[in-house]
């Protein structure tokens, strides 16, 4: 499918008339004024709508963050290379290891490390892993924002398995801190892929048992159907990425269009949809989460047992990158994110910008999608963008 | 919207006959993973303190304390990590770099104490139930996050160093330097455990700066032969380097040898730019070894007035005429001593005290004396014969060859002993073309030349052989040739638990002949410059000064240093000896300045 560019340049979709809306006259007894969030259980992390009614019926958005800034762009230019990759995990909590893959391979771009195969293997089968994780926890979160609560204790139950299975390869659960520059901290322990192949084949039966209970739902079907559609010819003007965009029949994914690490060696295709509402979009992401348990046992079978897994690397204590910029990315759940980093030559980064898909998926898209939705289902509406606030507020 | 639509969520039912994901918490425990990074375990006895965990820390939750138990261990700086988990991230980079691999993670991942202060311990000094815990974080084999080897120095293959007296090692080019120096962590324990206290983590950072004329200026505080001990020093500071406890130390001495190979000498004086206001003081000096010229070196820096005694043609002592320049080349050596003469030291050679001027002249004209004499008689070997004319002592074959003189060895040589010495003089008979052949008593392992010393000899063609005891020297059938007679030996442990004893086996007698037998078992010294009464003012004790504070003898005006004077009698002890005399000598010579032991400043 190809965007029509008449339809940006005319400004024909509700969605891409920017003009500044006629001021609501709020003292005009017609509206109520409601915040949602920071502390709703319907918000995706700390963030918070500011939301205008008209009965039922939301007349204006306004996403504020902000809640969560720990400024880890800055305090990444005081820590050393080696040490930032223990603060970069924590800029998305839900997926840190995109964020240590994106830091090391700014890093390894920028100093010219090559790392060796069999940790670009285990690279790709940690962020599968993660994308794995991240997508059953966003299941459960899915299914609870439409109030059905027995499948969010499926999916949070499995992903604690996969937790399981990286506190075993990484030595913890959440921040991970597996991917190091120069490769990453150890190869896979004893038994761990059996253990691993065990668990995807459980998942997969449970993910059979979601589309049975959430997805054939007359329900949930009534609710997110036609909820928050992201027409075609907002994906660019938004730079709308990842499931999001692929819901509206953009075949756009890293993984194929620009390999990273080994995924020009696995076999998948990009998954697309049509309708681009919530439903879609769901139903988009449960099928990329079985996909994500193929390419999981595709990494188990290809990853060498040995070699090494680190390259050679210079004592990190004193360790100076030369003076260089790079931008890298990398498929994350919910689409393109980016690294932008830029060295002097010293001990310390000089400045690194961190670019993920909430950004404009939590800010811009949402309040453009709310408005004429019921309340009821903003929290749906959300959820279904896939935001992590921490991410926007680095 | 279907019928089936409405059905299908009613099959959730189903697992309501299920058994559940969860664990009955806190009936059932569940251990974390086997390589879970849960809390700290330090094997504190393995542990040196090198303070690389408390380094790489991004939270600063790592201090160094210091622990009693441990302080002044050899090679340990006595402090311990100590834990505060409150700030604690558990990321593990701690147990990553750790040089001694002491540091670890049991899987513990629970623990509730009443006492907030409790969670701030010392891991393996404090007590906590976890530290013997089998499993847990490891660094994975394989993992480095310095490089575990250094950067090997090229040598003159042996084929060509025996043929040659040139340089058998060639010296670092700028990036092997570099790479080198970047392995250092930047402890500091080489400073402690180097007689001199170097600041090695100072001037190895200064080569990784690239800046070597600060580099130079930071060796010059505390030793003013660099080129030298660059090239020979016995390095206490490598045996120590926490580097080496997994992997091989950092080449400190070569590191120190490439940053005056770096700098220019006529660059010297510029760099270094030593500020000299006279004092009205006389300082005497007897032997212008490294000793003597070091304390020269740091006395004319107080600006008194250095006159230094030496009975050879040129300086160096032991450095030019025990070492041999295929290990220290004369113009390496020359650079050192030129510099410290340019300083305004006043050397005059071919004098030797007791014949051409009186030790008691001396103490009458001068304010202070320096005694640094070293040892330079050969010791005996105690067997019959000892005293035949082509017995040699290794010191003279050395001293012989450095003054350009022929040795006379023949063709056929045997070298008893196993120090340095011996080692040098096998080396420099190979060079003359000698077939050599060294016996030392005990095992090689137990030998006290360098480690480096042993190898090269061995790579160049002399014979060792091991638990050779001389038994007697023998007249040969020519005058020109001698002949040995030495038994096998046998360690016999020492009950007391000393080192092994070797014991000669009446039944294992060999003989041979050779055209020459090099002596060098070691040294003693030389004072016939000192009257007895002199001698017992001072305790000389088996020819063997014990110096009290700041290199100061019992006699009033007289300070010693050097091999003489200390246990390790190498090149650095010496030089040290010397700084800290000129220190003594100074705080005697100014007793006001010095009223408060704190207030004196370094020099």
């Amino acid at each position: 499918m190809t965007l029509s560019t008449d339809n940006i340049l005319t400004g024909h979709s509700a969605a891409l008339d920017f003009a500044q809306p006629e001021p609501l006259d709020l003292t005009s007894g017609k509206y109520v004024k409601l915040w949602q969030g920071p502390q709703h259980p319907g918000i995706t992390g700390n963030m918070s709508l500011e939301l205008i009614l008209e009965g039922d019926t939301i007349v204006d958005c306004k996403t504020h963050v902000g809640y969560l800034h720990r400024g880890f762009e800055k305090l990444m230019e005081r820590r050393t290379f080696i040490q930032n990759f223990t603060v970069v995990c924590r800029i998305a909590v839900p997926e840190p290891t995109f964020n240590e893959y994106l830091y090391s391979h700014a890093v390894e771009t920028i100093s010219g490390i090559e790392i060796p195969e069999r940790a670009i293997w285990l690279r790709t089968m940690n962020l599968e892993l993660m994308r794995l994780a991240s997508f059953l926890m966003w299941i459960g979160g899915m299914s609870g924002a439409f109030g059905q609560y027995t499948v969010p204790n499926w999916t949070i139950a499995y992903r604690d398995f996969v937790l399981d299975l990286f506190e075993e390869m990484t030595g913890a659960r959440i921040y991970h801190m597996y991917i190091v520059p120069g490769g990453v901290r150890a190869g896979l322990p004893d038994g761990f892929r059996k253990r691993a192949r065990d668990i995807m084949d459980g998942a997969e039966k449970m993910l059979d048992q979601v589309e049975r209970v959430m997805f054939n739902n007359v329900v949930f079907k009534a609710r997110s159907k036609g909820l928050g559609i992201i027409t075609a010819d907002m994906i660019d003007p938004y730079g709308i990425v990842g499931p999001n965009a692929r819901a509206c029949g953009f075949k756009r994914d890293l993984r194929k269009d620009e390999p990273y690490l080994a995924y020009d060696q696995l076999d998948f295709d990009v998954i697309t949809g049509s309708d681009s509402d919530a439903y879609d979009r769901a139903y988009l992401r449960l099928q990329e989460t079985r996909q994500c348990i193929n390419l999981i046992r595709q990494c188990l079978d290809h990853t060498p047992t040995d070699g090494p897994f680190q390259a050679d690397m210079p004592n990190v204590l004193h360790w100076k990158v030369p003076a260089g910029e790079t931008y890298v990315k990398a498929e994350c759940t919910r689409g393109e994110y980016g690294y932008y980093m830029v060295t002097d030559g010293s001990e310390f980064v000089r400045r690194v910008h961190v670019r993920g898909p909430s950004y404009t998926h939590a800010i811009a898209v949402m309040e453009r999608l709310a408005v004429g939705n019921n309340i009821a289902d903003i929290a749906g509406l959300m959820v279904s963008l896939h935001n992590y606030p921490p991410e926007v507020e680095r | 919207m279907s019928l089936k639509d409405l059905l299908s969520p009613f099959f959730v039912w189903q697992r309501a006959f299920e058994k559940p994901y969860t664990t009955i918490r806190p009936t059932l425990d569940r251990p974390g993973a086997p390589a879970y990074r849960g809390f700290h375990i330090n094997i504190a006895e393995t542990c040196v303190g090198c303070g690389s965990c408390h380094e790489i820390c991004q939270n600063q939750a790592i201090d160094m304390v210091a622990v009693d138990e441990f302080v002044g261990r050899d090679g340990d700086s006595g402090l311990r990590p100590r834990f505060d988990y409150g700030r604690c991230c558990w990321c593990g980079l701690c147990v990553d770099i750790c040089t001694a691999a002491s540091l670890r993670m049991s899987n513990e991942y629970s623990w509730i104490a009443d006492n907030p202060n409790e969670f701030h311990f010392t891991a393996g000094v404090d007590e906590t139930p976890w530290q013997d815990n089998e499993l847990g974080y490891r660094r994975a084999e394989g993992y480095h996050l310095y490089p575990p080897k250094r950067i090997e120095m090229e040598l003159l293959p042996a084929e060509e160093s025996v043929k040659s007296f040139d340089e058998v090692t060639l010296g670092y080019d700028i990036e092997q330097a570099k790479k080198e120096a970047d392995r250092c962590v930047e402890c500091g324990i080489c400073v402690a455990t180097c007689p001199a206290h170097m600041d090695v983590p100072d001037y190895i950072h200064s080569i990784r700066d690239g800046d070597y004329e600060k580099g130079l200026k930071l060796m010059y505080r505390t030793n003013p032969f660099p080129g030298t001990c660059g090239r020979i020093c016995t390095r206490k500071c490598e045996s120590v380097c926490p580097v080496g406890i997994l992997g091989e130390p950092v080449a400190i001495r070569w590191l120190k040898r490439f940053i005056v190979d770096q700098v220019d000498k006529k660059d010297y004086k510029r760099i270094l730019d030593e500020q000299i206001e006279n004092s009205d003081f006389k300082v005497a000096i007897i032997g212008a070894g490294p000793g003597g010229l070091s304390a020269a070196y740091y006395l004319r820096q107080q600006g008194h007035a250095v006159t230094v005694f030496e009975e050879h043609e040129s300086g160096g002592g032991m450095l030019r005429y025990g070492v041999p320049s295929y290990r220290l080349p004369d113009a390496e050596l020359d650079k050192d001593i030129d510099h410290i003469i340019s300083i305004g030291v006043d050397v005059k050679y071919n004098t030797r005290i007791g014949k051409d001027i009186q030790f008691e002249t001396l103490l009458e004209d001068y304010d202070a004396v320096f005694m640094s004499t070293g040892l330079s008689v050969p010791s005996s070997m105690r067997i019959h014969g000892e005293d035949h004319a082509r017995v040699l002592s290794g010191l003279q074959v050395l001293a012989d060859v450095a003054s350009g003189r022929d040795p006379g060895i023949g063709k056929k040589v045997a070298v008893i002993g196993g120090g340095n010495v011996a080692m040098d003089a096998a080396r420099v008979s190979r060079r003359f073309g000698a077939d050599v052949t060294i016996l030392y008593r005990r095992r090689i392992s137990e030998m006290p030349a360098d480690e480096e010393e042993i190898h090269e000899s061995q790579e160049e063609g002399c014979t060792l052989i091991q638990k050779a005891i001389p038994v007697e020297i023998l007249d040969a059938d020519s005058p020109e040739q001698v002949a040995i007679k030495w038994g096998e030996a046998e360690m016999v442990d020492d009950p007391k638990g000393g080192r092994p004893r070797p014991v000669l086996r009446e039944d294992r007698m060999h003989t041979e002949t050779y055209d020459c037998i090099i002596s060098a078992i070691g040294q003693s010294s030389n004072l016939d410059y000192l009257s007895k009464e002199l001698q017992e003012q001072m305790a000389v004790e088996w020819g063997k000064f014990t110096p009290v504070e700041y290199q100061h003898t019992t006699l009033d005006k007289v300070f010693v240093g050097g091999d003489f004077a200390n246990r390790t009698a190498d090149a650095i002890s010496a030089i040290e000896d010397g700084h800290h005399a000129a220190r003594g000598i100074n705080r005697f010579l100014n007793p006001d300045l010095y009223i408060n032991a704190e207030q004196q400043h370094d020099i």
